[in-house]
């Protein structure tokens, strides 16, 4: 395989930026798995790709817009009703902790 | 427009130390459309919690964006209306986890934003840098239950997704205003820029305008940039005054007394009147920006934008000019203000009607600050000429402006109504008669040219008729008796 | 009966709705325990629909093309009042307020439902074995997996639980099982049908498609379900023509191209002996054959699990535990978030969740993720060269017939190389299709893939027609 192309801490990394909680043993095996994976996947830095541009979609289509009229709204009972928490008419969460970043 | 923080000692560093305050700004403003960024559910502020949401708005699983044709034209129109470059733009996805977020992602104009490198003109002449106007959606909103409403001491959060997706324009300046008057000045003219495409409301105190100040300071004369904070939570051109200022202060006692500013985002406190640290957790900020792929590039047709810039109105700018020619005698700050309410209209055509521009101009800048109302222009003119005709008093002419603005009509029909004819001169004669009958050593001293009785006829006159009389009138007939 | 000849008895009044949708949940009955290809059967449900069915037609009035015919869901796609899962714990019990366009499409067509089909968790794999709810078989052969990710809907169809279903293909995710149950699956091309309502595992690759035991089924079924959709973006806008109208065109004059990269190694001989059997019932109807290449193809699972997994760990964020679903406690938010993500989604969607992040995060970006969407358009390219020289390109859809069950689940890669044939078309946006085209030396299905430009559905299903029909 070669050198390694994902460590463990860089593993532990992802995972916390993915709100991922892994047991040690999860770690162990991903970092495993993940790196024989990216392995593979690093053939595409063997080709030359140099001066193309990226397809980020198939389709040849821009400037698809949407009229501003106002459609149908959810019943809010009942979107709340499959909630797992709900107060006030609000989703209740534990606490945030910090501002959004 | 220094106030609070310059009396606060300790912090009392003048301005003219050496150092020069360096301010950029980010401004979001709602864009004023009916309904959200990519969904159909309607964008209003207020309402019942969660009443304004649908599977786009709520990030259900399965749900798609797709682009709202009126957003894109108003952020057209800003960018048009900041000198900026209207480019093809691409939406990308901003990724991070925050419960107001439904999709745990934003969407938002990353490197390709729609408009570039524009400028905006202070009242002052002065061009500040646009460095991009870019569309993207807004967040839900979280409450914090219990400690106080402090993010950080709270038992729980409650959300609420109504906002969830309005439409957003974010407007980033460049750091090129230089103190916190000119940052205040740029806002104000951003905002009656904002207001005057019909871009947005404008409006600080329903965050529908939302004001991020990066600030730093540095040596006059330098052309370094210091370590700039970030100061979030500005909700009015006071607070923005304020807060830069006293951020300012912070760093320049910070630097001076040898120590560096720390690069932080800090909470301006209005009632502290100061800003503080955010307890910034200690959390990676990747947000792993890609292309959005539910949503195709965005690429206005050249005729399109065109046809916006044909049907941009009159920005501010232009609308100070011509008020100031038809009002030559105004003062520029009273200009200003009649654009900023967007009364110069109201002005331009009551002046063009005939109505003197010194007392047009008089009741905008005074009597018009909750707006014009029903009142039109022929009406302003109008009830300006009956002023200029003696028909009105001061006092009288405000009552009957509140009238008209309230119900509208005629200023003849409202004075008549609120029984401000005119007296004609029998009656003010012998109301004379008795006032001369009264006060025979006042009379006798006017008659043997003591001009200060003047004032004090017309007084006598006014209390008894309440203010009916008129004093021009009063006073020639005074003068007409004496001989 | 076929999906065709149900609707025409249906319509004509031959038959009742009810008879046939007892009939499809009597098979059901009879036959899940074993198959497992259902999440949720929607008995009464799909009997109501069944007789608001014959009440139109007593009334006089057309139920429409799939009147009566009952159709299997594969569980992303969201039915009002009808649990969707994507065979996770994180969305279990969760039921849509909405419709997925599809479904209001079928739906207003007189199809029935009669349930959600079992899949890999968020439409992550390729043999059905990764699903919270355990895993469905081949009802070929019921100890080897019915491919994946869309094998309940295979099984469902090959089980006879209904003439037709619904799959969503990622990258292979309904060709695949498609081959390995023996019928018949179709992916079309992107943009053709409404994503709108279909659970997004990677937005830019992801369309559903029909599953049926004819061609002509998944024809009709094709027509009914795409079309413009003003609710998603990346809909084509224009309508095109049904491709049920020129299904018997043949394919005299065509040409047909042998794609060299997808047929050569890693294919097992009984496969591609099964695949040139198909070419020269082709060339035998009028085709002309050549090889073909498209040189990049071979990168394409490379690309594709770089861009797929990227796209997901951003679709998947929003299963955080505050508006739906799942919610495991915690004392904070991000807690609750974790606790949640961690306890609810499986291992391989964890796993995929990890790549994608990586894949995207500050410093690799370009490397892994801006390089993929390069070689995208390498693929891209090598297929538009090929589409100068043919209208067709045939390949295997699988590599190897039906493997065991438990067989790849510890070994993620030799999964992946499942869907070696099957990804670049989603990577190009193309049309390809599977179609049955005999057995290997196993006994077990091999599926033939005919793959077309944009748009050339018709023209693929001329072809797929001509098979069905020299196996008869
Ligand atoms: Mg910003
Ligand atoms: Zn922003």
């Amino acid at each position: 395989m070669g050198q390694q192309r994902i460590t463990r801490a860089e593993c532990a990394r992802v995972a916390a930026l993915a709100r991922l909680e892994l047991t040690e043993e999860e770690l162990e095996r991903f970092t495993g798995q993940l790196d024989e994976l990216l392995g593979h996947v690093a053939e595409v830095e063997a080709l030359d790709v140099e001066g193309l541009a990226p397809t980020m979609h198939a389709l040849p289509i821009a400037n698809v817009l949407r009229p501003d009229v106002p459609g149908e709204v959810l019943d809010r009972d009942e979107v709340l009703a499959r909630a797992p928490l709900a107060e006030d008419g609000q989703f209740r969460v534990p606490p945030v902790l910090g501002e959004a970043p | 427009m220094s106030d609070g923080a310059l009396d606060k000692p300790g912090l009392g560093v003048p301005a003219d130390t050496g150092w020069e305050t360096v301010v950029g700004l980010e401004v979001h403003a709602e864009l004023s459309t009916e309904t959200k960024l990519f969904s159909a559910s309607p964008n209003r502020f207020g309402g019942e919690p969660n009443t304004h949401i649908d599977p786009v708005s709520l990030g259900l699983p399965g749900s798609l964006p797709v682009l709202n044709q009126k957003a894109v034209e108003l952020a057209i129109r800003v960018g048009l209306a900041l000198n900026c470059g209207i480019r093809p733009s691409v939406f990308a996805r901003k990724n991070y986890f925050y419960p107001d977020m439904p999709k745990d992602f934003q969407i938002s104009q990353y490197d390709e934003p729609i408009s570039v490198d524009g400028w905006l003109e202070l009242p002052s002449g002065k061009r500040i840098g646009i460095e991009r106007a870019h569309l993207e959606e807004d967040t839900g909103k979280t409450v914090h239950i219990g400690g106080a409403g402090r993010i950080h001491e709270a038992g729980y959060s409650l959300v609420d997704y109504n906002r969830a997706g309005v439409p957003l324009i974010e407007i980033v300046g460049r750091p090129e205003l230089r103190s916190a008057e000119e940052a205040r000045q740029y806002v104000a003219e951003l905002r009656a820029i904002l207001v005057a495409v019909g871009a947005s409301d404008g409006k600080m105190e329903e965050g529908s305008l939302r004001v991020d100040c990066n600030v730093s300071v540095r040596p006059a004369g330098s052309d370094r940039l210091g370590t700039r904070c970030e100061i979030k939570n500005v909700n009015s051109l006071r607070s923005l005054g304020r807060a830069i200022e006293h951020e300012a202060r912070r760093q320049i006692g910070l630097l001076a007394g040898g120590r560096p500013v720390e690069q932080q985002t800090r909470h301006w406190n209005e009632d502290e009147g100061r800003t503080h640290a955010l307890r910034s957790k200690e959390e990676d900020h990747d947000y792993r920006y890609f292309p959005e792929p539910d949503l195709l590039p965005l690429d206005p047709s050249a005729e399109w934008v065109e046809e916006i810039r044909r049907e941009l109105p009159p920005l501010p700018r232009d609308r100070r000019l011509r008020l100031g020619e038809a009002a030559p005698s105004a003062d520029a700050g009273h200009i200003a203000l009649a654009v900023e309410r967007s009364l110069d209209g109201l002005a331009l055509a009551a002046i063009g009607g005939g109505g003197l521009p010194e007392r047009v101009m008089i009741h905008i800048v005074q009597n018009l600050a909750g707006g014009a109302g029903m009142l039109d222009a022929e009406a302003l003119a109008g009830l300006a000429q009956m002023e200029e005709a003696g028909e009105l008093t001061a006092t009288q002419a405000k009552k009957v402006l509140a009238v008209l603005a309230e119900s509208g009509g005629s200023p003849q029909d409202a004075a008549r109504a609120l029984g401000f004819e005119a007296m004609d001169s029998t009656e003010l004669e012998s109301m004379l008669d008795g006032l001369i009958a009264e006060n025979p050593e006042e009379w006798s001293r006017f008659c043997e040219g003591d001009a200060k009785l003047t004032g004090f006829f017309v007084g006598q006159a006014m209390k008894a008729t309440r203010g009916r009389a008129d004093g021009k009138a009063v006073t020639q007939l005074l003068i007409s008796r004496r001989g | 009966m076929t999906a065709v000849e149900i609707s025409e008895a249906v319509r004509s009044g031959q038959r009742s709705a009810r008879s046939v949708v007892d009939m499809s949940l009597s098979t059901i009955g009879a036959g899940e325990a074993e198959v497992h290809a259902f999440n949720l059967v929607a008995a009464e449900q799909a009997l109501a629909q069944a007789d608001e069915i014959d009440r139109m037609v007593a009334a006089g009035e057309d139920p429409g093309p799939l009147a009566g015919v009952p159709v299997a869901l594969k569980d992303n796609l969201c039915t009002r009042g009808m649990g969707t899962t994507c065979s996770s714990r994180i969305l279990e019990g969760w039921v849509p307020p909405y419709d997925a366009t599809v479904v209001e499409l079928l739906r207003n067509a007189g199809a029935v439902f009669v349930g959600k089909t079992n899949m890999d968790e968020f439409a992550m794999g390729s043999s059905t074995e990764n699903s919270a709810f355990g895993p469905t078989r081949n009802p070929r052969d019921l100890s080897r997996v019915p491919g994946g990710s869309s094998g309940g809907s295979a099984a469902a169809v090959a089980a006879g639980f209904a003439p037709v279903a619904l799959g969503s293909d990622t990258g292979g995710s309904i060709r695949q099982p498609a081959a390995l149950c023996g019928v018949v699956g179709v992916k079309p091309t992107y943009g053709l049908v409404s994503r709108y309502g279909l659970v997004a595992f990677a937005s830019s690759l992801d369309q559903i498609g029909p599953l049926a035991a004819t061609v002509a089924d998944s024809a009709r079924v094709l027509d009914v379900i795409s079309g413009p959709d003003a609710r998603d973006s990346t809909s084509i806008g224009d309508p095109q023509p049904p491709v049920s109208a020129t299904l018997g065109d043949g394919v005299d004059g065509l040409r047909v191209g042998v794609l060299a990269e997808l047929s050569g190694d890693g294919i097992a001989p009984d496969v591609a002996a099964r695949v040139r059997a198909a070419v020269g019932a082709l060339e035998a109807a009028g085709a002309r054959v050549a090889e073909a290449s498209v040189p990049a193809a071979v990168y394409g699972l490379s690309a594709y699990y770089l861009i797929a997994q990227a796209e997901a760990s951003s679709n998947l964020a929003r299963y955080d535990g505050v508006r739906y679903g799942l919610r495991v406690d915690a004392p904070s938010t991000p807690g609750m978030n974790t606790a949640t993500r961690s306890a609810g989604f499986g291992d391989e969607v964890k796993r995929r969740i990890m790549v994608g992040t990586y894949a995207l995060s500050a410093g690799y970006y370009d490397a892994y993720y801006g390089r993929a969407q390069k070689v995208r358009t390498l693929i891209v390219d090598d297929f538009a060269s090929a589409w100068e020289q043919f209208d067709l390109l045939v390949s295997p859809t699988s590599p190897t017939t039906a493997f065991s069950l438990g067989e790849r689940t510890d070994d993620p890669m030799s999964m992946y190389m499942s869907d070696v044939c099957t990804v670049p078309v989603n990577l190009a946006g193309q049309a390809a299709m599977s179609v049955p085209y005999g057995v290997g030396d196993d006994g077990l299905p091999v599926g033939v893939q005919i793959l077309a430009p944009a748009l050339g559905e018709p023209v693929m299903f001329r072809a797929a027609a001509v098979l069905e029909a020299s196996l008869q």
